[in-house]
């Protein structure tokens, strides 16, 4: 069974005047289809106002459908009743590392969560342990989170959402406002919760080097999915890819223009590994 | 001015008044502070610093630090010592122009500076040895019978440790939009007090923009991560009295007991 099944999700921004006449409708999601195993890491990729951070809100019921359903671990967010079940299943990271730290000091940050949904005090105390050091931050425990670098303010926020034990984290661009190294660290324990905890990970994002790191990519424009597959198959795509406005990673686009330029380089190269070997054939 | 502030700003350290519950603390606090309007002589202002003194160097917390928290009071300090010192009738002492400082004038400026320093330094004393959310726990805690009467005690105090977490951030920011504007050519610096209030305007809006952004991000953080009130959460560092708190409490009212008596008969 699908962790997630999206199923001709449509969500309408509507905008009303001051007498609630509408006054414009904006289709952020428009019959989307979007399925994700337990486990999987799956990728979202889109140009800016394509309806990633709309589609991502649906699965943690900040919003709800406008139209078409959507299961989240097997629930109907439609359904009141499975609101904080889904929202215990489903975490949520953002993208600004400030602006979802709520305590002063990092573990009891971490705590929040397990707070919220009434876990025993020894219990938080032992997730709150585990989850920092999941992701690598149990010494900064008594840290104030002002003085964190934004990788390491952005791995606490994720070690908030795992202290809940959820089955899935989703990532609305988290590495967007840290530089590359902060990057690095956040995409590699994302990486590591994946395939050491089986956490199913949901990683929207613009960076297509992080893409590559992912079972499946979808790939959203105006609200609409329009490509969908194995980063390799994706990425092989260049021109299609293009016409999204969407860049591919450098190496694969090095790749993509030696091919075009008559050289025997096979599609889809997604590490520079890949294309030393292709070319040292 | 603003980095002079030290409310909520804790220093770690190892010491019993660190340890203590915050409950004690505030009920410590708001002794002090009623006790300081207590005195009426030397003798009463002398014990409120022997007792003052005491914490402090049971805090561990240097000296130097709870005085950083007077600087930004300084304004308020000079004015009210003045208006005491002026307007207080009696027998002038110095005469100028429509001027007159009497006595009594002196006097009660002084009490009134000495009590407003106390009362600032008392209370960074506690905010300085207790992290923001034991202090608002503490103040949850101990405020929760007002829940009776329809006060959201809960959500104050979440309120609360929340301004707490983003006065360092906003304060942050508003240093770089003050830095942005200046090298835009604004001018926060010159002119009078009313040119100076119109040259903020490109300051505060921005500022209040981002404090809004901020706080609709931080509603769907908190709301992601299953927020949804007081009611069915638990504690992750739940309060409890310690051996330590009853002592404290009894020193804190005798101390209460004896600055009272000493208003009365002396
Ligand atoms: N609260 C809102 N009210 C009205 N329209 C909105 C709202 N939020 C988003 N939109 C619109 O919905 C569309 C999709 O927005 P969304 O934020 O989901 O895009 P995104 O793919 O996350 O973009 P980005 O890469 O910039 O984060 C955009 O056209 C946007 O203008
Ligand atoms: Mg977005």
């Amino acid at each position: 069974m699908n962790f997630i099944e999206a199923r001709k999700l449509v969500h309408e921004y509507i905008r009303r005047d001051e007498e609630g006449n509408v006054e414009s409708i904006q289709t952020a999601l428009d019959h989307v289809d979007i399925d994700v195993k337990p486990g999987e890491f799956v990728a979202v990729l889109g140009h800016n106002g394509s309806g990633k951070s709309t589609f991502a809100k649906h699965l943690n019921v900040l919003l709800v459908p406008t139209e078409g359903t959507l299961w989240v671990d097997g629930k109907d967010v439609t359904e009141e009743e499975n609101l904080w079940d889904i929202r215990k299943n489903a975490g949520m990271v953002f993208q600004n590392p400030d602006n979802q730290i709520i305590a002063s000091v990092v573990e009891e940050d971490v705590g929040f969560g397990p707070e919220n949904i009434g876990i025993p005090t020894e219990e938080i105390l032992k997730r709150v342990d585990k989850s920092l050091k999941s992701v690598g931050m149990l010494e900064y425990r008594e840290h104030s989170p002002n003085k964190l670098s934004g990788g390491q303010k952005q791995r606490v926020a994720i070690a908030g959402v795992m202290a809940m034990e959820p089955k899935c984290i989703v990532l609305d661009e988290p590495t967007a406002m840290l530089d590359p190294n902060g990057r690095k660290e956040v995409l590699d324990a994302v990486e590591r919760l994946n395939q050491e905890k089986g956490v199913t990970i949901i990683l929207i994002t613009h960076y297509m080097e992080e893409v590559v790191r992912a079972d499946r990519v979808y790939v959203m424009d105006q609200g609409k999915v329009v490509m969908e597959g194995t980063p390799r198959e994706v990425f092989s795509q260049v021109d299609t890819l293009k016409k999204y406005r969407l860049d591919v990673p450098q190496i694969t686009l090095l790749a993509h223009e030696l091919r075009q330029a008559g050289m025997a380089v096979p599609k889809g190269i997604l590490t520079r590994q890949e294309l030393v070997e292709a070319l040292c054939q | 001015m603003l980095r002079d502030i030290t409310i909520g700003q804790y220093y770690p350290a190892d010491s019993v008044i660190h340890k203590l519950d915050p409950r004690t603390k505030l009920f410590a606090t708001l002794l002090f502070v009623i006790s300081l309007f207590t005195f009426r002589n030397p003798v009463g202002l002398g014990l409120a610093a022997v007792f003052m003194a005491s914490f402090i160097w049971l805090s561990k917390v240097p000296f130097g630090y709870m005085v950083k928290g007077l600087r930004a009071i300084v304004v308020i300090l000079i004015i009210t010592a003045l208006f005491n010192l002026f307007l207080t009738p009696g027998e002038p002492l110095v005469k100028f122009w429509i001027f007159s400082i009497s006595q009594e004038g002196f006097i009660s400026a002084g009490k009134m500076a000495m009590r407003l320093i106390f009362l600032i330094i008392g209370t960074s004393v506690v905010t300085l040895t207790t992290t923001p959310n034991a202090l608002t726990d503490g103040l949850e805690k101990a405020l929760r019978p007002l829940n009776a009467i329809k006060i959201p005690v809960h959500e104050i105090a979440m309120m609360m440790s929340i301004a707490l977490r983003f006065i360092p951030i906003l304060v942050e920011e508003t240093d770089k939009i003050m830095k942005a504007q200046i090298a835009r050519g604004a001018d926060f610096e010159s002119g009078n007090l009313i040119k100076k209030a119109k040259n903020m305007v490109p300051l505060l809006v921005p500022l209040f923009i981002s404090a809004f952004r901020r706080a609709n991000d931080l509603a769907l953080a908190m709301e992601a991560r299953c927020y949804h009130g007081g009611s069915g959460r638990t504690k992750m560092k739940p309060l409890r009295y310690q051996k330590r708190d009853g002592i404290a409490y009894m020193i804190v009212i005798v101390y209460f007991g004896v600055m009272i008596a000493v208003g009365i008969w002396l």
